[in-house]
C-alpha cells in the first residue's frame, strides 16, 4: 500500500468530519503554541541576562573582601583584612594578565545642589572604571586617572542625578554638597539604564580615596579586575588570589568571575524554561487524549468501513497504519497549526516589548513539533489496535 | 473449487451455544451458479461469511481452490479475499465519501495497484455495469439500484474467481432488482462462479442449482430454472 494512498484515504476520512477534526487539530495547536511561546519566553529571558552581563564589561574579575566559605577553626568566621587601594594597585602592576583594576567603595548619601537633595548610591572608585565597566560620559570628563591616594573633590553624576538636581541647567563647575563635604561637578555620565536591577544613571562618582575618608571605611567594596583576553580569565584569577594571599598572609578573599555568575543564571533560566516546558506539556498530554477520544468514536462509527475493508482484503496491519495515519495526521497539523500560532504570539508579544529578546530557540521547533507528531502516533495506537480487532462479520452486519 | 466438508460453526452467547451451522458439507464447482435459500436465522449469512473466508469454522474442513483455508494466516486469508473473492451485500457498504470511481478503486489500494493503473481498471468496471456517466457521484447521488452495480464493479474489480452476494437484492425495487440479478448473471457467463444468498424463492430460482438451509444443517438441493 503506497504511503501517498494511506495518506490521502486518511484524508479523505478526516475532512468528512470538519468541526471534529478542526477541533482535535486545535488541541494540539493550542499545546504546541505553548510550548513554543514559553520556550520563547525562557529563552528571551536567559539571553536578556546575558546580555546585560556583557554590558557590564566582559573579560571581568570581581575580588571581594571575605572567604565565601564555612570555617570552623576561627572563632566569629575568622579575620578578614581589609580590601585596599593599595591591593588594587598591586594586581594592576604586578599582574601582567590584568590590564587596569578599578577600586570601588560604596555607600548611600544625600547628594545636594542648592535646595534641591536626592539619596543615592555613591560610588568610589578611579578613571579606570571607566573602561573597565564601559561606560562613556556625555558631557565633561570621567574621574581623573587619580594620584597614589586618589585625593580630589570631583564629582561625576548619573544623568538622571544630573536631571533631577539641574532641573536643565548645566551642571559642569557647579559646587554639589555630599553631607557637609563641597564637590565640583566635573563630568555627567551618559545614560546606560537599568542592569539587573541596579539604575546605573542614579549614581555619582567621586575618588575613592575621598569617599573612604568621608564615609569612614577602611576597606573597599570590591576591586574590578580587567582581564587582557577571555582564556586568561582562570589563570588570572588563581594569580590575584595567590597575591592577596601573599599580601594579606592568609586566605581571605573571593574572585569571581562574571561567566561564573552568568552560567550560574543561564542554568537557573535553563531550568526555568525546562519546568515551563513541562507545564506546557500537560496540555499536549490533553490534546492527545482529545485526539484518542476522537478516534474511538471514529472507530465506533466506522465499523462498517472497517468491515469492509477487511472483506476487500485488507490486512490487519494495513487497517492499523490506516487508522494510525489518520491520527497523526491530525497530531501533524495540529503541530504546524501550533507552530504559526505560536510564532505569532511570540512575533505579536517582541512587538510589545522590544527590549525583551523573545525568540524560540531552534531545538524547541523541531521538539515541538516531533513532540506533536509522536503524541498522535502514541495516543492513536489504542483506537487503531480496536479497529484492527474488530471481528469483520459483525461490524459488516452491525451486531 | 469448493469443498466444505462437515463446516459447523458455533457461537458461545452468554453460557448457551447456538449452532449457527451444523456439519454442513458442500461441493461448489468453478463456474457454478448456486443459490442458498432460507429463513433468517437459517444460517445461510454465517455459510456465506465462512465461504468468503470473513469467518472460521469451529470444525470442519473447508478447501478453496486445493487450499485448507484452516491452515492460513490471518494475512494469507485477506490475500485471498482481496484476490480471489468479490463480495455484493443487502447494504451495499459503499463508502459515503468516496465517489463511484473510489469506492471501486477500493480493493486496489489496499492491493497495492498503483494510482493510474486502479483509475483505469475502476473505470472499465463501472462502465461494464453501464454506470460510465456516473463515475464521480458520490452513493448519496445514486439510486438503490446503482449503488449496487457501484458494489459490483467494486467486487470484480480484483477479477475474483469467486462472487459472494448476500441478498443483493433485498433493497431493491423490481426493476432495479432485475438489472442487478442480470448483472450479476452475466457476471457468472464470464466464467465466474455466482454463489447468491437470499430468502426470496425468485431470486434463488434464477440459480442453476439450489440448496435450501434451515436450522443450520442443508435440508434439499434442487436443481433452478437457471440454464
Amino acid at each position: 500500500m503506497n504511503p501517498l494512498d494511506v495518506l490521502r484515504f486518511g484524508w479523505g476520512a478526516l475532512s468528512g468530519h470538519r468541526l471534529r477534526t478542526g477541533l482535535s487539530v486545535g488541541g494540539v495547536a493550542v499545546g504546541i503554541a505553548a510550548v513554543v511561546a514559553l520556550t520563547a519566553l525562557g529563552e528571551g529571558a536567559r539571553r536578556y541576562v546575558v546580555q546585560e552581563f556583557t554590558s557590564l564589561g566582559s573579560n571581568l574579575l570581581i575580588v571581594i573582601p571575605g572567604k565565601v566559605e564555612t570555617t570552623g577553626t576561627l572563632p566569629f568566621g575568622g579575620v578578614v583584612h581589609d580590601l585596599t587601594v593599595a591591593d588594587a594597585r598591586a594586581i594592576a602592576q604586578r599582574l601582567p594578565e590584568i590590564v587596569r583594576t578599578a577600586p570601588v567603595a560604596v555607600a548611600t548619601d544625600l547628594v545636594q545642589y542648592r535646595d534641591r537633595g536626592r539619596s543615592v548610591p555613591i560610588l568610589g572608585t578611579t578613571g579606570a572604571y571607566q573602561f573597565v565597566r564601559q561606560v562613556r560620559v556625555a558631557a565633561g570628563r570621567f574621574l581623573p586617572p587619580g594620584s597614589a591616594q586618589h585625593g580630589g573633590s570631583g564629582i561625576v553624576l548619573g544623568p538622571k542625578v544630573a536631571a533631577e538636581l539641574f532641573r536643565g541647567d548645566n551642571p559642569l563647575g557647579k559646587i554639589v554638597r555630599v553631607g557637609p563635604y563641597r564637590f565640583r561637578v566635573i563630568g555627567v555620565m551618559a545614560p546606560k539604564g537599568r542592569s539587573l536591577g541596579f539604575d546605573f544613571d542614579d549614581l555619582v562618582f567621586i575618588p575613592v580615596g575621598t569617599a573612604m575618608r568621608i564615609f569612614n571605611r577602611s576597606s573597599l567594596f570590591r576591586i574590578l579586575c580587567e582581564v587582557r583576553t577571555a582564556s586568561d580569565l582562570g589563570r588570572a584569577k588563581r594569580r590575584v588570589l595567590s597575591l592577596l594571599r601573599e599580601r594579606h598572609r592568609v586566605d581571605d578573599v573571593t574572585v569571581i568571575t562574571q561567566d561564573a555568575v552568568l552560567s550560574a543564571f543561564s542554568s537557573i533560566l535553563s531550568a526555568l524554561t525546562l519546568a515551563l516546558v513541562a507545564i506546557a506539556s500537560v496540555s499536549l498530554t490533553v490534546a492527545g487524549v482529545g485526539i484518542m477520544n476522537v478516534m474511538l468514536v471514529s472507530v465506533t462509527e466506522r465499523r462498517r468501513e472497517i468491515g469492509l475493508l477487511k472483506a476487500v482484503g485488507a490486512t490487519n496491519g494495513q487497517v492499523l497504519v490506516a487508522f494510525l495515519t489518520e491520527a497523526t495526521i491530525l497530531s501533524t497539523a495540529g503541530g504546524l497549526a501550533g507552530l504559526g500560532l505560536g510564532l505569532a504570539a511570540v512575533r505579536i508579544f517582541v512587538h510589545l516589548y522590544p527590549g525583551f529578546p523573545a525568540s524560540p530557540p531552534a531545538w524547541s521547533l523541531a521538539a515541538a513539533l516531533g513532540t506533536a507528531v509522536l503524541v498522535g502516533t502514541v495516543f492513536g495506537v489504542v483506537p487503531a489496535r480496536r479497529a484492527t480487532r474488530l471481528d469483520p462479520v459483525s461490524a459488516l452486519t452491525g451486531r | 473449487m469448493i469443498q466444505l466438508e462437515r463446516i459447523s460453526r458455533v457461537y458461545h452467547v452468554g453460557d448457551s451455544e447456538v449452532h449457527a451451522l451444523r456439519d454442513v458439507s458442500l461441493e461448489i464447482a468453478g463456474g457454478e451458479h448456486l443459490a442458498i435459500i432460507g429463513p433468517s436465522g437459517s444460517g445461510k449469512s454465517t455459510l456465506m461469511h465462512i465461504l468468503g473466508c470473513l469467518d472460521r469454522p469451529s470444525s470442519g474442513s473447508y478447501r478453496f481452490g486445493g487450499r485448507e483455508v484452516g491452515a492460513l494466516s490471518e494475512e494469507e486469508r485477506s490475500h485471498l479475499r482481496q484476490q480471489e473473492i468479490g463480495f455484493v451485500f443487502q447494504f451495499f457498504h459503499l463508502l459515503p465519501r468516496l465517489t463511484a470511481v473510489g469506492n471501486v478503486e477500493l480493493p486496489m489500494l489496499f492491493a497495492g495497484v498503483g494510482r493510474r493503473e486502479r483509475r483505469r481498471r475502476a473505470t472499465e468496471a463501472l462502465r461494464a455495469v453501464g454506470l460510465e456517466d456516473r463515475m464521480e457521484h458520490r452513493p448519496d447521488q445514486l439510486s438503490g439500484g446503482q449503488r449496487q452495480r457501484v458494489a459490483i464493479a467494486r467486487a470484480v474489480v480484483m477479477e475474483p474467481s469467486l462472487l459472494l452476494a448476500d441478498e443483493p437484492t433485498g433493497n431493491l425495487d423490481r426493476a432495479s432488482a432485475e438489472e442487478v440479478m442480470e448483472l450479476l448473471e452475466s457476471m457468472n457467463r464470464e466464467g465466474r462462479t455466482l454463489v447468491v444468498v437470499t430468502h426470496d424463492p425468485e431470486v434463488a430460482a434464477r440459480a442453476r442449482r439450489i440448496v435450501r438451509m434451515s436450522d443450520g444443517e442443508l435440508q434439499a438441493e434442487a436443481a433452478g430454472d437457471g440454464t
